[in-house]
C-alpha cells in the first residue's frame, strides 16, 4: 500500500545504503533519507509513519542520530491498529531509553493498551514496559501488571511476570504487592509461565526478606517436586535440548532453591536428595547439561553444609577443569575460586592444572587462572608457585606481562618468607617486566632494600649485574641507580659478601658508566634521568678519585631541555664546586626509610599531608627520626638530615626528584609539604630561611594546644593545607611530637582515615547547598557526598531538581533526592557518589544546575564547585 | 540478567542491538565499538566469554554473524550460550535456514522474535514452537490489517 505514497520503500533504502562503497557515500544517502523522513513527519500523514519509523530504526542501528523520530513512536503507539502499535512499540524500545522524558508521555497509552481487548496488544505493552520502564512508570502501572499475572492466556501471564521483575528491580518497595501473585505462578504447568514465575520469585527473594521467608516456608517443597518431575520426565521434543528437558527451567529452579537454602539448614536438608540426583544423573557431554551441572554446583556450594554434596560438587569441578572445551574450563576456574572458601585442600590438589591454565593461549582463561592462583598461594607453596609464574613471565605474551607481573609482585610482597628472597624475586620481575611495573611496586622495593642493611652490598651487586643485561627495563634501571648512588662504595669494594655470591670486579668508573648510561640514553624518561643525577651527586662524594668525571656529566646536563634537569644540574654543580665542606654530609647515605609509614601511605588511605603528621609518632620508637626533628625546627641549619622528618615515601620523592611536579616554580602550589625539598632549596640558595616561616611555625607552636582541643580544626589543617601553610604543616607535625612525645592523638586520627570537612557548595539569596563527605572503606577513588539543600526563602520550592556535571576523569552517580518539594526554611538531601579515576592527582570539581518552581515561576540557578577538600 | 544483546557482522556492522539496562545513546555506540573490537579479534577455538568492565560478554559466531549477550559476572555463562542458540534456532525456523541478509532486510522481524524470547533481560519461553506460534499469530494480524486497508483505499481510489 505504501507504494502509492512518496519516498522510497524500506527495502530500497536498505539496498541503496548497502550499495554504498565509502562511508561518505553512505552518509549522503542517510542524510537524504533523513531529510525525506523529516519532511514526511512534518506533513503528518499517518500512512507514512509506519514506514518512516522502520527506516529510522535501520538508520539508528547504523549509528546516526534519530531523535527527531521519537514522537512518531508515540503517535504510532496511540493509533488503533495492531501493525502501527507493533512497530511503534519496537521503535520506542530501540530509539528511547528510560532516562528520556519523552518516555513519560507514553504512560497513558501503555495503561490503555494493558487493558486492551486484544491480548497481543496487551503483550506488546507488557513487553515494552518490561524492557524500558522507569521507576515512575513502574509505580504508575504496577497495579495493571499485577492484575495481568492472573490473566487467562499463558502468553500474557509470562510477560506480566517478567514485567513485574523489572518493576520490583526499579521500585523494590513494590515487592510485597507481588508475593501472592508470584507464588500462584509456581503451580503452573506451562513452561513459559513457570520459568518466568520462578524468575519473579527469585527476584522478590533477593530484594525482600519477607518474601524470602514466605517462599521458603510455602514453596520449597513444591519447587523440589517440580524440579524432580522435569529431571525425571520422559523425552519431550518441545523442551528437549541435547537430552535435557528444558535446561532453562532446570537452571531457574536451581537458582531459586539456592536462595531458599542459603542460611537455612532445614530448607537445605529438604533439597539434598534432588541436588544429588541432578549432580550425578545429568549428562555432561553437551553444553546444555554442563550448564545445568554448573548451576547445580553453585547451589550446592551456597546452601548450608551438606559435606557429601560438596564432595560431589568439587568432583564435578575437577572434571570440568580437565575438560578439553575451553568454555567448561573457564567456568571451572571461576567456580573453584568460590570453592576455596570451604575446601582449600581440594582446590590445592588441582594446583598443577590451574598453573597450566595460566599459560593458556586464551586471555579469558589466563586471567581467571591467575586470579585463582593468587588465592591458592600460602606460606608453604609461595616459593614454588612464584618460581613457576616467574619462569612463565619470561616467555609470556607481551600484553599479559603487565597483569602477570603485578600479580607476582603482590604475591611476593604478601607471602615473602625472608627479605633476600623478596629482593631476588623482585629483581627477576623487574628484569623481565620492569617497563610494566607500577610505581608503588618499585618504591616498595627501595623501602625494603633500605631496611635490609645486611643485604645492601648483595643487592647493589645483583642490581648492577642485572642492569647490564636488561637496561631497557625502566624501573629496574631506577632501582639500580638509586642503589648505586646510595651504596656505590659497597659495590666496588665487594663489601658484605654473602656465601652464595661470586665476587665481581667493578671499578668506580664502571659504576658511573651505568648511571651515565641512564642519563644519556634518549628513551630514559625524566624520572630516571633525575634519579641518575642525584645518584651522580652522591657518587661524587663516594668516589673522590673520579669526581672530576662525574662533575663533567653533571655539567653537561646544564644544557638539558628539561627544566627540572637543568635546574638540578646547576644546583648540584654548585654543591660539587663551591660547597665541598658540606658536600659529604649533604650526600650521606639515606637514613632507613620507614616501612610502616610507607605501607600506610601506599594503602592509599592517607593523603600526603596527613602522613607527615602521623609519621613521627610511628617512627619515634625506633629513635631514628627524633633527633632530626630538632633540625627541622632550626630551619637555618645546613644539615640535610632534617629531611627524614618527611615520611619515607615523601623523602624518596623529594630527594630523588621523583615527584617532578615539585620543581621550584610549582612547589608553592603543590599540595604535599616538601620539607626535604624546601630545605634543600634553602641550602642551595644559601638563603636564610624566610622570617615568615619562622613566624608561622612559632604561631603553630603557640596554637598547638588549641588544635589539640579542636579536632575538626586540626583536621582542617590536616586535610587541606592551603598553599601558605605548606612549610608550616610539616614543622607543625614536628612540634606535635616534640611536645606530646608519644601522644596517641595524631596517630589515632591517622588510622581512622582522613575525615573531610563539609563545605558550602553553593549559596544564593534563596538557596544554600552543603556537602558532607565520607569515604567508603576499600576504594580510595570513591567518595560519598551527601548534599543538603536548604531553602532560605520564605516560600516553598516545588519541582526541585538538582543536576550535576563532572569532567571525564570523574564518574558521578546521583541517587534520587529525598523529595522534590523544599518547604520554606526546610531542607532535603540527596546522595552523590563520585569516583575519581585520578585520585591523588586531581581534585574534584563539579558544575551544577538547580531548577525549581517558586510561586509558580521557574527558577534556574547554576554554579561551579571548586572548593572540594583536597585528596578526595 | 542480560544487560544487552548485540548482533555484529564479521565486518563490524551492527545488525541488532537490544538494551535492557539504561545506556545513553553515546554509551551505546561506545560499548558497541569497544566490544566488537575485542570480540572480532578473538581467535577461533578460544572460549566464548570475554570479561569486560566487570561484566561478562558471552558471544557465539554463526556463519558471518556474532551473537553477543552481556551478563553479570556471577551469571551462568553456559546457559547464555544455550539462550543464544535457542534464539538462532527460532530465527532459523522462521526464515527457513536464516542468513545475514534475512536479518538485514527483515531486521524488525528479528526484533519481534527476540521480544518473544526475552523480556527485562530474562528468558521468557523455552519452547521454540510456542514462540513461533505467537509470532505467526501476530504476523497474521498485520497481514489482515494490510488487506483491509488495501481494500478500503482501493474503494476510496475507485470512488474518487
Amino acid at each position: 500500500m505504501n507504494s502509492i505514497f512518496s519516498g522510497t520503500r524500506l527495502r530500497d533504502m536498505i539496498r541503496s545504503i548497502r550499495a554504498c562503497k565509502t562511508a561518505a557515500e553512505e552518509r549522503g544517502v542517510v542524510r537524504k533519507e533523513c531529510a525525506d523522513i523529516r519532511a514526511s513527519i512534518n506533513e503528518n500523514d499517518p500512512h507514512d509513519r509506519h514506514r518512516n519509523l522502520a527506516k529510522l530504526m535501520f538508520i539508528h542501528m547504523l549509528g546516526y542520530p534519530t531523535h527527531f523520530g521519537q514522537m512518531e513512536c508515540l503517535k504510532l503507539i496511540a493509533s488503533p491498529g495492531f501493525p502501527e502499535k507493533r512497530i511503534g512499540y519496537l521503535g520506542l524500545m530501540l530509539l528511547l531509553d528510560e532516562r528520556q522524558e519523552v518516555l513519560m508521555l507514553v504512560t497513558n497509552s501503555l495503561k490503555q493498551d494493558l487493558n486492551h481487548t486484544n491480548q497481543y496488544v496487551v503483550g506488546l505493552a507488557l513487553c515494552a514496559l518490561g524492557n524500558i520502564c522507569s521507576a515512575e512508570m513502574a509505580r504508575d502501572l504496577a497495579p495493571e501488571v499485577e492484575r495481568l499475572i492472573q490473566f487467562r492466556d499463558p502468553n500474557i501471564r509470562k510477560k506480566a511476570a517478567l514485567c513485574s521483575t523489572r518493576i520490583v528491580r526499579k521500585v523494590p518497595d513494590l515487592a510485597e504487592n507481588f508475593i501472592n501473585a508470584a507464588s500462584s505462578l509456581l503451580k503452573e504447568k506451562h513452561h513459559g509461565v513457570l520459568i518466568t514465575g520462578v524468575q519473579l520469585c527469585y527476584e522478590l527473594c533477593t530484594i525482600n526478606d519477607e518474601a524470602l521467608e514466605y517462599f521458603r516456608k510455602k514453596c520449597t517443597e513444591g519447587l523440589i517436586k517440580t524440579l524432580r518431575d522435569i529431571t525425571n520426565s520422559a523425552y519431550q521434543p518441545e523442551y528437549d535440548v541435547a537430552g535435557i528437558t528444558d535446561p532453562f527451567l532446570h537452571i531457574r529452579l536451581l537458582k531459586l532453591l539456592r536462595v531458599l537454602g542459603h542460611g537455612d539448614a532445614d530448607a537445605s536438608d529438604l533439597m539434598t536428595d534432588i541436588l544429588a540426583q541432578v549432580a550425578t544423573k545429568t549428562e555432561s557431554n553437551k553444553n546444555a547439561g554442563n550448564a545445568v551441572l554448573y548451576e547445580c554446583v553453585e547451589t550446592i556450594m551456597a546452601i548450608e553444609d551438606t559435606s557429601s554434596l560438596r564432595v560431589l560438587a568439587i568432583n564435578i569441578l575437577g572434571r570440568f577443569l580437565s575438560n578439553r572445551d575451553n568454555n567448561i574450563r573457564y567456568v571451572a576456574l571461576n567456580m573453584l575460586m568460590k570453592a576455596i572458601a570451604f575446601d582449600d585442600q581440594a582446590v590445592q590438589r588441582h594446583r598443577v592444572t590451574i598453573l597450566e591454565c595460566v599459560k593458556d593461549p586464551d586471555a579469558s582463561i589466563r586471567k581467571r587462572a591467575l586470579e585463582l592462583v593468587s588465592l591458592l598461594v600460602n606460606e608453604n607453596n609461595v616459593k614454588q608457585l612464584t618460581k613457576e609464574l616467574i619462569d612463565y613471565l619470561e616467555i609470556s605474551d607481551e600484553d599479559f606481562k603487565e597483569d602477570l607481573s603485578a600479580k607476582i609482585c603482590s604475591i611476593v610482597e604478601k607471602f615473602s618468607p625472608e627479605k633476600i628472597w623478596y629482593i631476588d624475586q623482585m629483581l627477576k620481575v623487574l628484569s623481565e617486566a620492569g617497563k610494566l611495573v607500577k610505581d608503588d611496586v618499585w618504591h616498595a622495593l627501595i623501602v625494603v632494600i633500605s631496611n635490609a642493611s645486611e643485604l645492601h652490598g648483595y643487592t647493589v651487586r645483583a642490581l648492577y649485574k642485572a642492569v647490564l643485561t636488561y637496561s631497557e627495563q625502566e624501573t629496574l634501571v631506577r632501582v639500580a641507580i638509586w642503589c648505586i648512588g646510595e651504596y656505590g662504595d659497597l659495590l666496588v669494594n665487594n663489601v658484605g659478601m654473602l656465601g652464595i655470591e661470586d665476587p665481581i670486579t667493578v671499578t668506580e668508573s664502571d659504576a658511573v658508566d651505568v648511571v651515565e648510561d641512564a642519563i644519556t640514553r634518549h628513551n630514559s624518561d625524566m624520572t630516571t634521568k633525575a634519579m641518575a643525577l642525584v645518584a651522580l651527586l652522591k657518587l661524587s662524594s663516594r668516589f673522590p678519585s673520579i669526581s672530576e668525571r662525574i662533575k663533567d656529566i653533571i655539567v653537561k646536563q646544564k644544557g638539558s631541555l628539561l627544566l627540572e634537569m637543568q635546574q638540578r644540574a646547576i644546583e648540584f654543580n654548585s654543591i660539587v664546586d663551591r660547597h665541598k665542606n658540606i658536600r659529604s654530609s649533604l650526600v650521606e647515605r639515606m637514613p632507613v626509610l620507614d616501612e610502616a609509614t610507607f605501607n600506610v601511605r601506599r594503602a592509599g588511605s592517607l593523603p600526603a599531608s596527613v602522613s607527615t603528621m602521623a609519621k613521627p609518632s610511628v617512627s619515634i620508637p625506633n629513635g631514628v627520626a627524633a633527633a632530626p626533628l630538632v633540625d627541622l625546627l632550626d630551619l637555618g641549619s645546613d644539615d640535610i638530615m632534617a629531611a627524614p622528618s618527611s615520611s619515607g615515601a615523601d623523602f624518596l620523592q623529594d630527594l630523588l626528584g621523583v615527584d617532578l611536579g615539585s620543581s621550584s616554580a610549582q612547589s608553592g602550589a603543590s599540595p604535599g609539604p616538601k620539607a626535604g625539598a624546601d630545605l634543600l632549596m634553602d641550602i642551595l640558595s644559601i638563603g636564610t630561611p624566610s622570617p615568615a616561616q619562622n613566624n608561622t611555625s612559632s604561631v603553630d607552636l603557640l596554637s598547638t594546644a588549641g588544635i589539640n582541643n579542636n579536632p575538626s580544626n586540626a583536621l582542617d589543617t590536616l586535610s587541606s593545607p592551603a598553599p601558605p601553610h605548606i612549610a608550616t604543616s610539616a614543622s607543625a607535625g614536628g612540634m606535635f611530637d616534640l611536645l606530646d612525645g608519644l601522644s596517641p592523638s595524631p596517630s589515632k586520627e591517622a588510622t581512622n582515615g582522613p575525615a573531610y570537612p563539609p563545605i558550602v557548595a553553593y549559596e544564593s539569596s534563596t538557596l544554600k547547598i552543603e556537602f558532607t563527605f565520607s569515604k567508603p572503606s576499600g576504594n580510595p577513588q570513591e567518595t560519598n557526598v551527601q548534599a543538603t539543600f536548604i531553602n532560605l526563602s520564605p516560600d516553598t520550592f516545588t519541582d526541585f531538581i538538582f543536576q550535576a556535571a563532572v569532567p571525564k576523569f570523574l564518574q558521578l552517580h546521583l541517587d534520587p533526592a529525598s523529595s522534590n518539594t523544599l518547604p520554606a526554611s526546610g531542607n532535603i538531601t540527596q546522595n552523590l557518589r563520585v569516583t575519581n579515576s585520578q585520585h591523588g592527582k586531581k581534585s574534584l570539581v563539579m558544575r551544577m544546575r538547580i531548577g525549581y518552581k517558586l510561586n509558580g515561576k521557574d527558577v534556574l540557578e547554576e554554579g561551579q564547585i571548586n572548593n572540594f577538600p583536597r585528596g578526595l | 540478567q542480560i544487560h544487552f544483546v548485540l548482533l555484529v557482522s564479521r565486518q563490524g556492522k551492527v545488525r541488532l542491538t537490544k538494551w535492557y539496562s539504561p545506556y545513553t545513546q553515546k554509551e551505546r555506540s561506545k560499548v558497541i565499538r569497544e566490544l566488537s573490537g575485542v570480540i572480532l579479534n578473538r581467535g577461533p577455538k578460544l572460549c566464548n566469554f570475554v570479561e569486560w568492565r566487570g561484566y561478562k560478554v558471552v558471544y557465539k559466531r554463526y556463519a558471518s554473524l556474532y551473537f553477543c549477550m552481556c551478563i553479570d559476572a556471577e551469571d551462568n555463562e553456559l546457559e547464555v550460550l544455550e539462550i543464544i542458540h535457542h534464539y538462532v534456532e527460532i530465527l532459523d525456523r522462521y526464515f527457513g535456514s536464516v542468513c545475514e541478509l534475512d536479518l538485514i532486510f527483515n531486521f524488525h522481524k528479528a526484533y519481534y522474535i527476540l521480544d518473544e524470547l526475552l523480556i527485562a533481560g530474562e528468558i521468557q519461553e523455552s519452547s521454540k514452537k510456542t514462540v513461533a506460534r505467537i509470532i505467526s499469530a501476530q504476523d497474521q494480524m498485520v497481514e489482515a490489517a494490510k488487506e483491509e486497508a488495501g481494500s478500503i483505499s482501493y474503494i476510496i481510489a475507485q470512488a474518487s
